[in-house]
């Protein structure tokens, strides 16, 4: 049947682009299998990984384990390392031929520039960056009440709706959007990643995913951009995003960089280790370089520990951190927009609060 | 040889941002800025043109004020601006937007030797989708986060940059390349380019100059026509439950290390 992304009601299941970098799953990817598992229950559908490399079939099954039922593997020589061309081709053919009713695809720098030009071609919408999703219309409305300052009246809301209510973040995080694509299908969106969270592996449920291998067809000509090199980064990029704990500084440390930075890393430590995170201006000031940035630019984290640290919380700051289990704020400033957003706040100077309560956290320590 | 450089007026969201009642943005009340990764991709154009001497275009959809920032970009260098303005384009989605951009560039010529170049993505949507959907569009190649570019004829080498490092890809034009803040330093507008710019042409495409462009499917296009719609917007409510510490520095400290004990936080 030929493929006219208007016939929506001939389109099903929830599928996900999972990416490999060098024959790797990425946490992306189980992030959003975990994601899109919840929607594929909510539709009562099937949820589908599709997987694109070389040599790839191996790491397949192990997207099960986080809950896809099943996992289409297109492997290619020329699909080893990601290129828009060929990418493009066989996720679009796959789509066509199979018409899945979402497709969800990392927000990576990856998945930003194919799923755009699969939309296009697909002659669907298209959703950026998407933090928060949901198909179950109570399940929304749930979220709306959570997330929002609306008077929520479900009588104004179509409960059968099953368009995929897609949430992100726009002007900076000032405002929250939900997008629907009502006449198109498949349904795409970009999910940012560190956002959805990641399921427990079940070892059955991997090994019960089915695995189909589909043929892919790729000529010289569709290749049009040629990759002549791959560089991994040197230097060892920080885990933000996988960290329980995060000690994030800003301007507050200006008058003495090397000693703030210091008091960070000690204040992690105390805590039990943790890594260290800067707002923008700590990035554009050069303390910090761009991996440790927190917010709408930079990482979205949600630890189970947050302390900010001179930090007076711009709105894409938070935008990047209030999800976080417990926040802590030190800021001189007491109008400081950072403790809105707060569990715990301090007013006072970080240089003079943080040792003392790197001793009062060791003492509590060493009394239990 | 012409390079087109796609560009946006944005609200300058780095500010204070004013928020209407319903939820939606009170633009009315915010500065406009061009978009800052635009700016990248205007410079490095125009480092082309320095080393070429080819023309550069300044392309933009947006309302008819528009023009004024296509003024500002003649003034640093480019040779002449267009602007793609109507009733009818308002209110797209990225995939509208896309396929007018792409009818517009269509309407001008591609020629085998030019290049598009775009900024990463606007601080109004952060979508980063405009640019490809554009590529896709026009049927030539991309390439996005662009830190490097190095042209040679019709070849250019891309430093293309990702979260754990880097790929290097080679693309011949027509391509597409959306640029990143590290791929350069803007200029200034220059006073002679201020003095001149006003005399420079500025092309104006309305609905009825695209109306029968082939890349644009009128039934696709605007608010109406968009395949996505915004379903609900809203601002996200303050927390505002904070448990602020008193007290000098020492009993502050003390009196927040034994609620940590407490909840068991360490």
């Amino acid at each position: 049947m030929a493929f006219i992304s208007e016939n929506i009601e001939e389109f099903h299941d929830i599928w996900v682009f999972c990416e490999q970098r060098d024959g790797k799953l990425q946490n992306t990817d189980f992030e959003l299998i975990s994601e899109g598992r919840k929607l594929a229950d909510e539709r009562g559908a099937k949820l589908v990984g599709l997987l694109l490399g070389s040599d790839v079939k191996g790491i397949a099954s192990e997207l099960g384990g986080y809950g896809a039922d099943k996992v289409i593997v297109c492997d290619d020589p020329n699909l080893k390392v990601y290129t828009t061309d060929a990418y493009a081709k066989v996720v679009c053919d796959v789509v066509m031929d199979k018409k899945p009713e979402v497709l969800l695809i990392g927000a990576t720098t990856i998945g930003r520039d194919l799923a755009p030009r699969c939309a296009a071609r697909l002659h669907t919408g298209l959703t950026a960056d998407c933090t928060h999703l949901d198909i179950d219309m109570n399940k929304y409305l749930d979220f709306l009440r959570e997330s929002s300052t609306m008077e929520i009246d479900p009588a104004k809301f179509k409960m059968e709706d099953t368009n995929l209510k897609m949430t992100r973040p726009a002007f900076g995080g000032h405002l929250m959007a939900t997008i629907i694509c009502p006449r198109f299908r498949p349904c795409m969106s970009t999910v940012r990643p560190g956002v959805m969270k990641k399921a427990d592996f079940v070892q059955a449920k991997a090994d019960a995913c089915e695995i189909e291998m589909y043929p892919v067809t790729l000529a010289e000509e569709d290749l049009k951009t040629k990759v002549l090199e791959v560089v991994k980064a040197t230097r060892k990029m920080v885990d933000l995003v996988g960290a329980d704990v995060v000690v994030a500084v800003g301007n507050g440390i200006k008058s003495d960089v090397k000693k703030g930075l210091e008091l960070a890393e000690q204040l992690a430590e105390a805590f039990g280790g943790g890594v260290i995170g800067g707002s923008r201006v700590a990035i554009d000031e050069g303390w910090l370089s761009d991996d440790h940035q927190v917010g709408q630019t930079g990482k979205t984290v949600h630890p189970k520990i947050y302390v900010a640290l001179g930090i007076s919380g711009a709105i894409q700051h938070k935008a990047g951190m209030q999800d976080s289990e417990v926040i802590i704020a030190i800021n001189n400033n007491e109008a400081a927009p950072i403790f809105e957003v707060a569990s715990y706040g301090i007013v006072g100077n970080l240089f003079d609060v943080v040792p003392k309560l790197i001793e009062a956290m060791n003492a509590q320590k060493a009394a239990k | 040889m012409r390079i087109y450089v796609c560009v946006k007026q944005v609200p300058d969201t780095s500010g204070k941002v004013a928020v209407n009642e319903n939820g939606t943005l009170n633009r009315a009340s915010m500065q406009t800025i061009i978009n800052p990764d635009d700016m990248n991709a205007m410079e490095a154009a125009l480092k082309i043109k320095d080393a070429t001497g080819c023309q550069v275009t300044a392309v933009t959809m947006g309302p008819p004020p528009a023009e004024g920032m296509l003024r500002e970009l003649i003034a640093m260098g480019a040779d002449d601006g267009v602007l793609i303005s109507g009733r009818e384009f308002g209110g797209s989605d990225t995939f509208a937007t896309s396929q007018i951009i792409a009818g517009a560039l269509h309407h001008l010529g591609i020629g085998d030797e030019d290049v598009v170049f775009c900024g990463r993505q606007a601080i109004d949507g952060d979508t980063a989708q405009v640019g490809p959907q554009i590529a896709e569009k026009l049927e030539i190649p991309q390439v996005t986060y662009a830190g490097e570019i190095e042209k040679d004829g019709n070849v250019l080498k891309i430093k293309r940059l990702l979260e754990d490092g880097y790929m290097t890809v080679e693309v011949k034009t027509p391509c597409l390349i959306t640029c990143v803040k590290e791929l350069n330093e803007p200029r200034y507008m220059t006073v002679k380019g201020i003095i001149e710019c006003y005399d420079k042409p500025i092309t104006v495409l309305d609905y009825p100059a695209l109306e029968n462009e082939p890349l644009i499917d009128k039934t696709t296009i605007g608010l109406k026509g968009s395949p996505t719609n915004i379903f609900k917007s809203f601002t996200p409510p303050q927390k505002g439950s904070v448990e602020m510490i008193p007290g000098t520095s020492q009993e502050a400290a003390d009196a927040l290390a034994e609620k940590l004990a407490k909840k068991h936080i360490i």
